[in-house]
């Protein structure tokens, strides 16, 4: 198969507005003929179905949760980046491109995060024009701070809950249009198919979680904005619904998933307690701007973290990455904490974890400037921990936080299926093998607001508009989803979903998580099978022919997390490298750092459904580097 | 810890209800509320036996899913959401009664499940400022004072679990509403539209089937956000100027 990433040519700064201008259009009173079907309702999901409700089409939008509102998107905390340098601190579209590509240890397409940093000046725009309460300084103009990976000040906020505004921003869009009649709001409604007719997307399968009953949907265009599958760890900073059930269904129908194995492991989460516990909580990375992370010197020093003097203490960021510091990004920051721990001098019991201390931003702020700043957050903690962090030093430990990888797409975001747009952190296409803080938010809304608009019109503009859904391929879809419900209630076994899910995420973070080597991923690969077997045999699902039956639900994403867990380890061991979030023991400088083979692996993996039973199948697109000269990422 | 539950168990809106007894043995200070009964669940479910439904999603305080009505108190006896109620504030031994909101404009849907989509409703009367993508001036042409920006986020964090209406004696939706009419009236973009939406806002929860507020205050005590009654008169203020003198 051949990859067309279908990204213009020419300058880098012109090549969206080239894009743009050989795009085709459809005519206003044409638009209204074209359905298009949006499945999940987060900043990608629901700003792209509010953009094309404005346009004229019409929309009908699915998600799992009982209103578009509660999206995931609504838990990121620290910001949205945008180089709008309005600190006057030389920021630019040129230096915000920059920094997303080594960001990404050189592993995304040029061109998209190029036009990923021209959009994020118009996405602050838009989302000010909503009403969203960004921080604002005296003088009344938007005010900034500043994120991991990056040396300007260039994140916009709403205290520490940019997600939840940026989010409700987009849901009151989307309001307005289901209020016009433009969009039909499914919610409590799971995506369980892709259909697909002549190889185009034509439509989906859903359940109605409150009846139970199976429905057909068609549409002219179907776009996914599922999310990531960061539970496939079982722990993770993800809500608990959060599942690759939707994107991993279209893979099964041939659409590619690429990079699976670049995972985001957050440095600053609360650690672990108790097997019970069922998710982590992360604390905003924009904490690393004021608080200190450090480890006693000593292994096993069980004093109180204010009782070790100051010269007894390794602030290890800022003595390994003297000029980011605490602000390293992501991946770094979250080995360095491994290292320490692995060394024996972790904090707290089970000695996972280190100290991010705000002592000394207090000493010099003052308590009413950090509790502005961080308030809710420390609030949080508190809640959690039962330790108040104004007195005594956080404690946190990596997590995993966001999937890079995601589906394949082109320039357009159109997956290799026609009609099959994805898009957020469901697709691979903008962070490589690492995404920078505050970036996640900035491409789920340029893809739903500046991107995909565009391309879906150019789309839609070379299909004839209408189909139904009494076509046997709905039929086929429909009887396939029955059968693997039907597959899971006769089971009739012993054991909840959550029990094999938390046995398959320990596995997956033990074998597959922040370091990898080939030992580890072929034990994994051994794991799994066994896994679903027992999970067939005795899985135990409440068996209700209709109504609301969550049991059912979950164990219908478990049984795809088994199936994609192959996927991910699958991709894991065949890039023989290391680079962003993805370390291989094996390759590693002597001092401890990622080592990227540009030689070999400069590509993106794109990995094909083998069929039943077969290993999935490889397929290359190399990535081009025409404007920058990928370097060995530094942060020294 | 061992606890004693009474469970709310309704197999679908037509169902009549009852309490459900059970033990829930083996539960540690540090665990969540809601982790506790995914134990209790795990149990069930080994026994072939259907478990507790419940909406929940996030579990870190934000998404607004979790709604549970502990021992009578919405979302339990700490401030912050279900899913932020952690068991060290429970006793050994102790009997924990779980219902869901209790109101009619939430009707329940299956045990714990309730349905919260007339808030959705509410916010399609006009809870949002008419603006198209495409085309905003840039963000700081509007320059907002920052104490209005901060006020504005103080009701703008709202999560929409519906715990007031749950702790209202009259299930009114008043702080609900009223923050989400402050939110944008406190802000420049909001103005040409504040007529308009609080009037469409306040007709729309009426006809849910909302109560009327009484001044009881239950609303602000339970808010996972201590999100102000104060809200509540500001709405009523910008009701009546809009009713009497649109601004429109």
């Amino acid at each position: 198969m051949q990859l067309e990433s279908r990204a213009p040519t020419g300058p880098l700064a012109e090549k969206w507005d080239r894009c743009k201008m050989e795009m085709k259009l459809v005519n206003p009173a044409n638009k209204r003929k074209y359905h298009v079907l949006v499945v999940g309702t987060g900043l990608a999901g629901g700003s792209c179905a509010a953009s094309l409700a404005e346009l004229g089409y019409n929309v009908s939008v699915f998600c799992y949760q009982d209103s578009p509102r509660r999206a995931h998107s609504i838990a990121a905390q620290g910001g949205i980046n945008a180089a709008k340098n309005y600190r006057n601190d030389g920021d630019s579209v040129e230096r915000l491109f920059l920094d997303t590509i080594k960001g990404g240890d050189y592993r995304s397409r040029e061109a998209n995060v190029y036009r990923l940093a021209q959009v994020s000046r118009n996405i602050i725009d838009q989302c000010v024009a909503q009403g969203v309460p960004f921080a604002r300084e005296y003088g009344g103009q938007l005010d900034n701070r500043s994120f991991g990976g990056a040396q300007v000040s260039r994140t916009f906020y709403c205290r520490g809950q940019t997600g939840q505004q940026l989010l409700l921003g987009a849901y009151s869009s989307l309001n307005r249009q289901i209020a016009q009649g433009r969009v039909k709001s499914h919610p409590r409604h799971e995506m369980l198919d892709l259909v697909m007719v002549n190889g185009v997307a034509r439509g989906i399968i859903v359940r109605d979680m409150v009846t139970g009953q199976i429905e057909r949907h068609s549409g002219d265009a179907v776009v996914l904005a599922t999310g990531g599958y960061g539970p496939v760890f079982y722990l993770s900073t993800n809500a608990k619904g959060c599942n690759v059930t939707a994107t991993f269904r279209a893979y099964r129908r041939g659409a590619l998933f690429a990079n699976p194995c670049f995972t985001q492991i957050h440095p600053t989460c609360i650690p672990v307690t108790g097997d019970y516990q069922s998710k982590l909580t992360l604390m905003s990375e924009s904490l690393r701007n004021d608080g200190r992370i450090w480890v006693p010197k000593t292994p096993a020093d069980k004093r109180r973290p204010d009782a070790i003097p100051e010269g007894e203490r390794d602030y290890f960021l800022e003595r390994k990455y003297p000029s980011y510091g605490n602000l390293a990004p992501r991946d770094i920051s979250s080995r360095a904490a491994k290292e320490a721990c692995d060394a024996g001098r972790g904090v707290g019991d089970g000695g996972r974890g280190v100290y991010l201390d705000f002592a000394d931003a207090i000493r010099r702020l003052g308590e009413p400037t950090i509790r502005e700043r961080y308030g809710n957050l420390f609030e949080m903690y508190e809640h959690i921990t039962g330790e108040n962090p104004y007195k005594v030093p956080m404690r946190i430990y990596p997590a995993v936080h966001y999937c890079m990888g995601g589906l394949w797409v082109d320039y357009r975001l159109m997956s290799n299926i026609p009609g099959l747009f994805v898009l957020g952190e469901a697709n691979f296409s903008d962070h490589g093998a690492n995404r920078l803080g505050a970036s996640a938010l900035m491409q789920g809304l340029a893809d739903g607001y500046f991107v995909a608009p565009y391309t879906i019109t150019d789309y839609l503009a070379g299909v004839k508009p209408g189909a139904g859904t009494d076509l046997p391929e709905f039929a086929e879809a429909e009887a396939k989803v029955g059968g693997i419900m039907r597959r899971l209630q006769d089971a009739r076994g012993k054991t909840s979903a959550q029990v094999f899910h938390r046995e398959l995420g320990k596995m997956v973070w033990d074998q597959c998580g922040m370091a990898r080597s080939r030992a580890s991923l072929e034990k994994l690969l051994r794991a799994i099978p066994e896994i679903r077997e027992r999970f067939w045999k005795d899985v135990s699902v409440p068996a209700t022919a209709g109504g609301m039956n969550q049991g059912l639900e979950y164990a219908g994403r478990v049984a795809d997390f088994i199936d994609f867990a192959e996927v991910l380890a699958t991709d894991a061991l065949t890039r023989e490298e290391s680079c962003g979030a993805h370390f291989r023991e094996e390759y590693q400088t002597e001092d401890g750092e990622a080592a990227r083979n540009d030689a070999e692996y400069s590509f993106v993996s794109a990995w094909q459904n083998g069929g039943e039973g077969n290993a999935p199948v490889l397929h290359r697109e190399h990535l081009k580097y025409e404007f920058v000269k990928p370097s060995v990422r530094s942060y020294k | 810890m061992k606890l004693h539950l009474k469970v709310w168990r309704q197999a679908g809106p037509q169902d009549a209800g009852r309490f459900e007894n059970h033990t829930v043995e083996g539960v540690t200070p540090d665990m969540s509320f809601l982790e506790m009964l995914d134990v209790l669940n795990d149990k069930l479910l080994a026994q072939g036996k259907p478990p507790i439904a419940f909406d929940h999603d996030c579990r870190e305080g934000i998404c607004g899913s979790c709604s549970m009505m502990i021992n009578g108190r919405a979302h339990g006896p700490t401030r912050g959401t279900t899913c932020q109620t952690y068991m060290r504030n429970f006793t050994d031994g102790q009997t924990v009664v779980i219902e869901p909101w209790r109101a009619r404009a939430f009707p329940v849907m299956c045990d714990l499940v309730v349905d919260r989509s007339a808030f959705d409703r509410i916010q399609q009367a006009g809870g949002y400022v008419s603006v198209n993508t495409g085309g905003a001036p840039d963000g700081n042409c509007l320059p907002v004072p920052k104490d209005n920006s901060e006020k504005a986020m103080d009701a703008a964090q709202c999560i929409g679990c519906g715990a007031c209406v749950a702790a209202c004696k009259n299930a009114s939706a008043m702080l609900f509403v009223a923050a989400k009419v402050s939110h944008l009236g406190l802000l420049p973009q909001g103005q040409p539209e504040r007529s308009r939406r609080v009037l469409a806002m306040v007709a729309k929860m009426d006809e849910e089937g909302f109560g009327n507020c009484t001044n009881q205050y239950e609303c602000e005590a339970v808010c996972p956000k201590a999100i102000s009654a104060d809200f509540i008169a500001r709405m009523n203020r910008d009701q009546i100027g809009s009713t009497l003198i649109p601004a429109e």
